[in-house]
């Protein structure tokens, strides 16, 4: 272990991190344009070409802005949970692959900051260190709305956790390997979610409720708690929070675009190893679009419905989804037949119609057959 | 660590239950500033978790004095104010106040006039029920839709510039008639709408009518009886969707409303969901009378001219001497009006928009009030959200469309 190597990992952490926020910063600009073309205006179009300059002209005002402190808080757990929010979403990136190795100054840089063979059980336990923040933050505030929303924001979290977590297992089945790389590079042939639509789906909805992303927008419910556990957050305290949600947005983007859409892998990604952050950022961009899509078109769901969605509907599907997968590959090894490894994506999408059809059912006999 | 005061509970603690003095269940304060309260109104909530088991309303922070501003100007300067009442229905209050005075005055509106008036006080409950809809998608974070109701408000807004001059306050309908006649424009901006907004409202329906995630915020919450409604006097499109098929326009109607033919959405489920269906086939039924109206126009006057209360136009003071004599004694003193006190309602797009106006010999009423259908219609809301959720108290507000310039007034 020489020093370069200590070098290699600060630089390499350092630019993570700045590709993180530089991402944060333009997603706003991203959303907004993209709702704004959704919704016939015009969004953000002044400072700079096309608006371009907007997120600098925010981050410059939430900076400059006044902290204020309310009175009423207690200060030390107020200061920290937006610190103990946005820690997580950074360091969460750290085991997501770019890209394969290049050469430089006859060094092998690798594209990723950390190779830890169990990444998988890295990115469960670290996500989960964020609700942390944000039940501190309703809970310090000493405002009922807050209150409120940190609890809701505890119980969505926990619940879609699980969820995940399975979501996460049929990658892993899938990938013979909880190391993100391997996984990735399982995936030349055929995209995972070729093989598991439902499981990537299912990953999906997960994700937007752990990021707390609409149509499971629960903890801040602008319309309901008014801003939720960020209440009497303002400036840069806000500022990070706002800057956690963004930032597990990309990062949640990445691992989906790592698991289920073969990651940086793309045409001559292997002759040009810079090529794998530019496939890897187009899919996280197209992911993107779809939260943001989601967000503008559906109504929220309600809280008590969101978590029988989650522990009703959802955990049976995933365990389902996890079953057939390993079912499905166990049995084209045993009996080495492809037939049973093609069924799983067929099985799979008849258990996510089913699951659709129980909430119709649930709908229609709720609404007494009026839709 | 600075202490805050505690709320005085001492003042409606014989509105809430007994755990709340116990701390068993929390007080929550929602609103004046809150973004789902529709304005400025205060609720109280009682919450256990959270559940509702009381909701207070408490009104009063839009108050303006408006009723009484009314007794101190003449019955043609006091329309002004009505304009301001429910911001959402001007035209539609300018005709309810208009139509007070001209029973009071037993003045004639000519057919024309009168037809104007309908295809106005209908494009302007389209835009009230299009603001609805609207904050009603964003009081679910459905917010795409705000912005496209907003679209097709904005039409409606210029077709009220074009004729007009004002896009929101308007004071268009007169007493004995309208300002002035429509330019020639009018037409084809409301035959424009006509045409495009149907498309609209199957768009709406297919972002919201069968979307899973609405129908569940929607079905089954805020259940209104037939008697509740009835007993509590809420009156519009809530009212018809509790299954009472009540509308001023069917039942007593008025400006002509008889010679059209049109369908008044009644459904018996009483939920939010059956308020929302109320709300999009009444979208269509405005936009049929709109264009029936539109075809069978009359040529004619638009005001009539029975000078004692109608102000002549300005081309015929410079040549006629009464006309100047009119024109000056209208402007400056005002018309009188009887000594007695009439009242009378119209269909706004909340519902039963009563005036009642006492004249007392003079220029000046001597009292204005106005019934203004958002106040019955907030009372029945405690009744509505006991046992629901938070996130359903703010879809069944939404859902009763309420109007805070309308309660305070």
């Amino acid at each position: 272990m020489d020093w370069t190597m200590w070098v290699e990992w600060i630089v390499k952490g350092f630019v993570l991190c700045l590709i993180l926020l530089t991402g944060f910063a333009y997603l706003t600009w991203y959303e907004r344009r993209a709702l704004a073309r959704i919704q016939v205006r015009v969004g953000p179009n002044r400072a700079g070409y096309q608006g371009l300059l907007q997120p600098i002209a925010d981050a410059v005002k939430l900076i400059f802005k006044e902290e204020l402190t309310p009175g009423h808080v207690y200060k030390v757990v107020f200061i920290l949970a937006p610190v103990l929010t946005v820690v997580p979403s950074l360091v969460l990136a750290a085991v997501v692959p770019l890209g394969t190795s290049f050469n430089l100054f006859g060094r092998e840089i690798t594209l990723y900051v950390a190779d830890v063979n169990v990444g998988i059980l890295y990115l469960t336990s670290i996500a989960s260190i964020a609700v942390y923040g944000i039940v501190l933050a309703g809970w310090s505030s000493n405002n009922k709305y807050a209150m409120l929303g940190g609890i809701r924001s505890s119980a969505q979290m926990i619940s879609y956790e699980l969820t995940l977590g399975l979501s996460f297992v049929t990658a892993i089945i899938l990938g013979n390997s909880m190391n993100m790389i391997d996984i990735v590079n399982e995936q030349r042939g055929l995209w995972f979610v070729v093989i598991q639509p439902v499981g990537a789906l299912i990953f999906w909805i997960a994700t937007l409720a752990e990021v707390n992303r609409a149509p499971f927008d629960m903890p801040e419910a602008e319309q309901e708690l008014t801003a939720g556990y960020h209440a009497e957050y303002s400036g840069m305290k806000f500022a990070l929070f706002f800057m956690a949600e963004y930032q597990k947005m990309i990062v949640i983007s990445m691992i989906l675009a790592t698991l289920f859409f073969g990651g940086y892998l793309g045409p001559f990604v292997d002759q040009v190893p810079l090529l794998g952050p530019v496939y890897l950022f187009a899919k996280v961009i197209i992911l993107l679009f779809g939260m943001i899509w989601v967000r503008a078109t559906w109504p929220r769901i309600r809280y008590d419905r969101l978590m029988s969605f989650g522990w009703k509907i959802l955990l049976p599907l995933s365990l389902a989804i996890a079953f057939i997968t390993a079912t499905g590959i166990l049995l084209a090894d045993v009996l080495n037949n492809q037939l049973f490894f093609w069924s799983i994506p067929v099985v799979s999408i008849i258990a996510l119609l089913v699951a659709v059809a129980f909430i119709y059912r649930d709908l229609r006999r709720k609404s007494h057959g009026r839709i | 660590m600075t202490q805050l005061q505690p709320a005085n509970v001492e003042q409606y603690k014989h509105l809430i239950s007994e755990r709340a003095l116990t701390g068993e269940t929390m007080l929550l304060n929602m609103g004046p500033q809150h973004p789902s309260t529709h304005g400025v109104l205060r609720l109280v909530l009682e919450l256990d978790g959270e559940i509702v088991v009381n909701c207070i309303p408490d009104i009063g922070f839009l108050h303006t004095g408006i009723e009484k501003n009314m007794e101190a100007k003449t019955f043609q300067k006091a329309e002004v104010m009505t304009d301001r009442l429910d911001y959402m229905n001007t035209m539609g209050n300018n005709l309810a106040y208009v139509m007070a005075v001209e029973k009071l005055i037993d003045l004639d509106v000519p057919p024309r006039a009168q037809a104007l008036r309908v295809i106005l006080v209908e494009l302007q409950r389209i835009a009230s029920h299009l603001v609805l809809l609207g904050t009603w998608g964003l009081d679910l974070a459905a917010m795409s839709m705000f912005l496209y109701c907003f679209r097709e408000r904005e039409q409606i807004l210029d077709i009220f510039e074009l004729v007009s001059g004002q896009r929101m306050m308007t004071t268009y309908i007169r007493p004995g008639g309208v300002w002035r006649d429509v330019p020639v424009e009018f037409e084809k901006a409301v035959r424009d709408f006509i045409k495009i907004f149907p498309k609209r409202i199957d768009e709406y329906e297919k972002l919201l009518t069968k979307n899973p995630l609405f129908v569940d915020r929607m079905v089954g919450i805020g259940h209104l009886s037939k008697e509740m409604a009835l007993s509590y006097g809420v009156t519009g499109s809530n009212l018809r969707a509790s299954g009472v098929n009540w509308d001023l326009r069917k039942a007593r109607p008025y400006m002509g409303y008889e010679q059209y033919d049109f369908d008044v959405p009644v459904l018996t489920e009483g939920d939010t969901y059956a308020r929302y269906l109320v709300r999009i086939e009444e979208f269509r039924q405005s936009l049929r009378i709109i264009e029936q109206a539109l075809d069978k126009l009359p040529m004619g006057p638009v005001r009539s001219d029975n000078r004692k209360f109608v102000p002549p136009p300005r081309s015929e003071i410079g040549v006629s001497m009464e006309a100047l004599i009119h024109h000056f004694k209208l402007w400056t003193e005002g018309f009188h009006a009887p000594n007695a006190s009439i009242y009378s309602a119209v269909e706004s797009p909340r519902g039963e928009l009563g005036v009642l106006i006492a004249g007392d010999g003079g220029p000046k009423p001597r009292r204005v009030h106005m019934r203004t259908p958002s106040f019955d219609n907030l009372a029945v809301v405690p009744e509505l959200v006991k046992g629901h959720l938070v996130a359903d108290l703010v879809a069944i507000l939404a859902s009763i469309d309420i109007v805070l310039g309308d309660i305070d007034r």
